[in-house]
């Protein structure tokens, strides 16, 4: 990897801005710029992470629980889960949809709750391997995160537009909205994640091998 | 797409140096690397050497392009909230969904907390981006100094970006459509075209915003002139 030991802003004692990509002299309080705070590396970003990760299992948990949709005719009522529900949707023969629904609100989330925690302990701790496989975990974690609010999405959908009187009707069950909360807080968990972390080792294990060059212009935190 | 760009990387020897000229360096917003700031013609994108982020990528009236987006995003969604997107019949009985039914269908009990997230994920916040957005822009592409707080605007319009939501809740359609295909007769309204043109316009709206250049654009002393 050519550009695996770059200098960092962090070595040239600045500080970067992380929203504007600005750079400032290190210990300035704030972006010039954009108005954003200005931390080298965010000590408390982990803490952040793990909190809204742990909220997010938390709520996960009677999203599976509870019905997600109530589904009333005239001859039945009945309630499903969002697993239950993809289970009905295989035996009615729509093996796409079961796995697009199956995807979004079981492997998704699921995948989502480890490879945050992954990162979050392999801040640090990791060799200097794979620093750039974890950043594109990140960037996936971070980009997919998002779409698994589809069942959401579907759930209103279909609760809005079966409304026919005796023939058919559809409600949102309790699960839908601890679903809703389970993915926010996801989301917030990655965002909270500051990534120049997952990069840090290798700097360090860099200046370990070539000490006259960078150890010089690194300030003290 | 342009050419992808390396940025020069800052060797070792340019620390002193680095620190008089801050305005000529961008460091990577995602693993901070620091990169001596190349001017590049439209088209063309900087990445990142390491983590390969984008970091520059201006294009030809780009500005213009992203406001014009812009007002066909809000002038689409305004009409998709009051056509119905999906039609729905059976025994007889039949109905039709505009997107506010949609997001009104949790209004019973604690779910109405979810009337407003999902009302806020589809319609609001993808309004309030666009409208952010041209605030931001509109007097930059023409010539003029920055609106009042238009770094305020922009930093909300990009803060808000990933809770908007407009591209899944497209996909949601498809899903429901095929979902109740058994239970029901489901055809598809007008707003649902609607809805599918908005999310193509937000896509390139994003392909067109080259957030650097905003930034130095709005930035009291800018370094050069930016790519708008």
């Amino acid at each position: 990897m050519s550009g695996v030991s770059a200098i960092t802003a962090r070595d040239a004692g600045l500080v970067a801005c992380t929203r504007c990509s600005r750079v400032w002299p290190m210990g300035t309080g704030a972006c010039g710029r954009c108005g954003k705070t200005l931390v080298s590396r965010d000590p408390h970003s982990l803490s952040r992470v793990w909190a809204w990760l742990i909220v997010g299992v938390m709520f996960y948990i009677p999203a599976n629980l509870y019905p997600m949709l109530i589904t009333r005719t005239l001859v039945e009522s009945s309630e499903a889960t969002i697993v239950g529900g993809a289970v009905e949707l295989i035996h009615y023969g729509s093996i796409g949809i079961a796995i697009i629904i199956l995807v979004a609100s079981v492997l998704i989330p699921i995948a989502k709750f480890v490879c945050i925690a992954f990162l979050a302990l392999s801040v640090g701790r990791a060799g200097q391997e794979g620093a750039h496989q974890r950043h594109i975990l990140y960037e996936m974690v971070e980009y997919i995160g998002r779409w698994s609010m589809i069942d959401v999405f579907v759930v209103a959908i279909l609760s809005s537009l079966v409304q026919l009187s005796f023939a058919a009707s559809i409600t949102p069950g309790p699960a839908s909205l601890s679903f809703a909360l389970s993915v926010i807080a996801t989301m917030l968990s990655a965002q909270a994640f500051d990534s120049r972390m997952i990069w840090d080792r290798i700097e360090e294990a860099d200046d370990a091998a070539r000490p006259a060059t960078s150890s010089s212009t690194r300030p003290a935190q | 797409m342009g050419t992808a760009t390396e940025m020069t990387a800052i060797t070792p020897d340019l620390h002193a140096a680095s620190a008089r000229d801050l305005d000529a360096l961008i460091a990577c917003p995602q693993c901070d690397a620091l990169y001596r700031i190349t001017t590049l013609d439209p088209g063309a994108r900087a990445r990142c050497a390491r983590c390969h982020t984008v970091l520059i990528s201006p294009r030809k009236k780009a500005g213009m392009r992203i406001i014009m987006f812009a007002l066909a995003v809000m002038i689409l969604t305004a009409g998709a909230l009051w056509f119905p997107f999906l039609t729905v019949e059976r025994a007889g009985f039949s109905n039709s969904a505009t997107l506010v039914d949609s997001a009104l269908a949790f209004s019973d009990g604690p779910l109405v907390v979810l009337v407003l997230l999902v009302l806020a994920f589809i319609v609001l916040v993808p309004l309030a981006r666009v409208t952010l957005i041209v605030y931001t822009l509109a007097p930059l592409v023409f010539d003029r100094p920055p609106a009042v707080h238009a770094a305020a605007a922009f930093r909300l319009s990009e803060a808000l970006k990933p809770w908007s939501m407009a591209e899944i809740f497209a996909l949601g359609c498809a899903v429901s459509l095929v979902k109740i295909a058994d239970l029901a007769t489901v055809g598809v309204g007008p707003a649902f075209y609607m809805f599918v043109a908005v999310v193509v316009l937000v896509v390139l709206q994003d392909v067109y915003l080259d957030r650097w250049s905003v930034w130095n654009a709005l930035d009291p002393r800018p370094r050069q002139d930016p790519a708008e």
